[in-house]
Formats: C-alpha cells, structure tokens, sequence
C-alpha cells in the first residue's frame, strides 16, 4: 500500500512534466525530420544546420502567436488564408496528425 | 450576381485576346528580368548557375573535364548503328538528325499533339520495328537524345505554337500543369521555379524557370548516369508527393511544350552537367 501510494506520488508528480520535455523534444525532432516536417527547409530555427530563407524564421513564436489555434491553423492549412502560400497544408494533406502538430508547437513555443 | 456574370461573360472574349503564348512569353521573360538584373538573358541556359555565382565556380571546374563525355560518344554510336533493317536513326530526322534539336518539341497538326525529340526518338524505333525505348534510368533513349543535342549546341530553341485550337489547347493544357499545386506538399512548378527561384530552399535553390530544358538530357553526377526531361518531371511531382505521369505521356509532352516555348531565343546547351 505505502508502495503504491509512493508509486501514484511518483506518477502525478513527474508525468506532467516529463511527457511535456518529451513532446518538445520530440517536437523538434519532427520539426528537424526531412519526411515528416522538414521545416528548416524554409526556415531559419534555433541550432538547425542548411536552413533554407523563404520563410520567416521560427523566433519569438509565442510572443507572435499568442494564441496557440493560430498557430496551429496556420501549420494544419495555411491555404485558408492565402490560397498561394508557399507552405504546404501538413494537416489537411496528412503529412502531419493532429498529435504531432501538438508537439511541434510545443517545441515551437521554447523557440 | 446575374449583372456579375454578364459583365464576366462580356469579358471573356477579350481576356482571351489578351492571353496569347506570345504576351505569356514577354511577361515570364520581364519577371525573370527584373527578378535577377544581373543575369544576361542568354545566360539562363546555365539553368541555377545563372543565378548562384558560388555554384557556378565548382560547376565550371566539373565542367572542364564533362563528365557526359562518354555518355555522348555512346549516343553517337547507337545513333548510326542500323536498326534490323538498315536504316539508322538519321533517316527519320530532318538533316539526317544533326543540329535540330532546337526545333522540339512542336506540335504536329496531323496527329493533333506535341512531338517532343525524344518522343520522335521512338516514333522512328517504331516506324522501323523496333521497340520504343523508357525515358528512365538514363538508358539508349537518353543517349540518343544527349548526342543529338550535342550537335546542336549553341543552336537557339524555335518552339513554334501553330495558330490551332488544338495547339493552344496543348500549351495552355501545360501552362494549367505548370502553375497548377499538386500533391501532399501542395507545390507547382511555378511556386519552386518562379515565385520562390533565388531563395534558399535547406541549401539548394531552386533554378528559375526559363532555360530549363535547354540543357537536357543532363548528367546528374549524384546518379552517375543521365536523366531525360521527362525522367527530372517525374522525379519533381515525386519529391512533391504527387502523382506522376508516365514518360512521353500527353501531360508531360505538354509540360515540355510550354516550358520550352518559355525558352525560346536560348541556346541548346544539352547535354549539362548537374550534381
């Protein structure tokens, strides 16, 4: 009983806030994946190598998202709001779940 | 809504007086003109070198020693080694097959589509029985084509468009192809090589759109081997997730239609050399 009580502690206490460091760093490896986001492609990001320039770069991006819908509107389908955009629709194409969209912006957010 | 469509109905007519492949032309040539002030318009054969002088430095030095050499000496080879029953490839060509490479693709108003060079490449295999051969892998189709724009270097592309609904249905059916997005990236040719040519795409960038095939087959040293037009077109709606067409296919001898006529006044320069 004391085992499971230490156990439960252990769980409510850690689980938040590792599952959180794990989707950024998983984020960012999504981010980083050439077959899954291949963001650096376009855009400059924190310690990315051979980042590619006809995007903005990912800085400040909860000071420029500040809410997050926007944000993930934008990488789901960016084509509602300019047909033309360059940037592809990771969501609506299925190149990206829901989930991994999730965890991109959790990286996103450190950046 | 009905005063709407009247005025657009009204319009339409005119519209289409105004969008000709000739203001087409002008307009893709201006575009790329003041997107790159630099880069003399005879220089966009180079294709990416025509725009990144560092590339270019390494390119010229590869240059030197082509590593397509052989590749054109094969082609000449297969070119005059008869067919089963004598004739060679010569015999199908305008000049016996030298120098005319910049006349393809045009657009043949008996059988109402586009020939493209290697697509007569075949059509003389098959008029002589023999076996068409694949656009892929850089195998005889390829050489053949290298050497027989070999012979024509420095020849400038004539692409003409017959005055024929047909014709312009073709070019207008490839011009749709080439600013059309396509695939689970959702890219056009256009959005790569017009809008965003000059940018910086991870570290390549991407070549802009007029001088593309003015030097094709190309070697592409990554591969070891050459890679026909319509094998670089399957590879780019590939690399964009999309559906491919099949070489020699209506759409890509459209596609070859339209972007050659956007090249018209360059030199050939096939085959190239390519990373």
């Amino acid at each position: 009983m004391k085992n499971l009580i230490k156990s439960l502690l252990f769980v409510i206490i850690f689980t938040p806030i590792s599952s959180y460091s794990d989707n950024i760093a998983e984020g960012k490896k999504l981010t980083f994946d050439r077959k899954k986001g291949n963001c650096l492609a376009c855009h400059m990001i924190d310690d990315g190598e051979l980042a590619g320039n006809n995007g903005p770069p990912l800085l400040a991006m909860k000071a420029r998202f500040p809410d997050r819908e926007v944000l993930y509107q934008q990488i789901w389908d960016p084509t509602k709001d300019d047909p033309y955009t360059f940037m592809p629709p990771f969501g609506k194409h299925g190149a990206l779940t829901k989930k991994e969209i999730n965890k991109i912006i959790d990286y996103l957010y450190t950046l | 809504m009905l005063k709407k469509l009247l005025i657009f109905s009204l319009l339409l007519p005119s519209m289409a007086v105004i969008a000709s492949p000739e203001k087409d032309y002008d307009d893709f040539v201006s575009y790329f003109e003041n997107r790159f002030p630099d880069t003399p318009f005879e220089d966009y054969k180079n294709g990416v070198y025509s725009i990144d002088k560092s590339a270019r430095e390494q390119w010229e030095a590869m240059e030197e020693f082509p590593p397509y050499e052989l590749n054109v000496d094969r082609g000449e080879e297969l070119f005059n080694k008869p067919f089963k029953n004598g004739n060679t490839y010569g015999s199908c060509f305008e000049n016996d097959g030298i120098g005319i490479r910049q006349n393809y693709p045009y657009f043949d108003t008996d059988m109402n589509k586009v020939v493209t060079l290697e697509g007569a490449i075949n059509d003389c295999r098959i008029k002589n029985g023999e076996k068409p051969l694949s656009y892929f892998k850089g195998k005889e189709l390829a050489h053949v084509s290298a050497y027989m724009a070999y012979t024509s270097r420095g020849n400038k592309f004539d692409v003409q468009i017959p005055n024929t609904k047909e014709a312009l249905d073709a070019y207008e059916d490839g011009k749709r192809l080439y600013f059309t997005k396509k695939g689970q990236l959702n890219f056009s040719c256009a959005d790569c090589h017009v809008y965003q040519t000059g940018t910086k795409l991870r570290a390549d960038i991407p070549s802009p759109a007029i001088g593309h095939p003015t030097h094709f087959p190309v070697y592409r040293s990554g591969m070891g081997r050459l890679v026909t037009l319509h094998e670089r077109f399957a590879g780019c709606l590939n690399r964009i997730r999309a559906k491919s067409f099949k070489g020699g296919s209506d759409e890509l001898n459209n596609l070859e239609f339209f972007t050659t006529f956007m090249s018209n006044g360059l030199e050939v320069n096939g085959p190239g050399s390519r990373k």
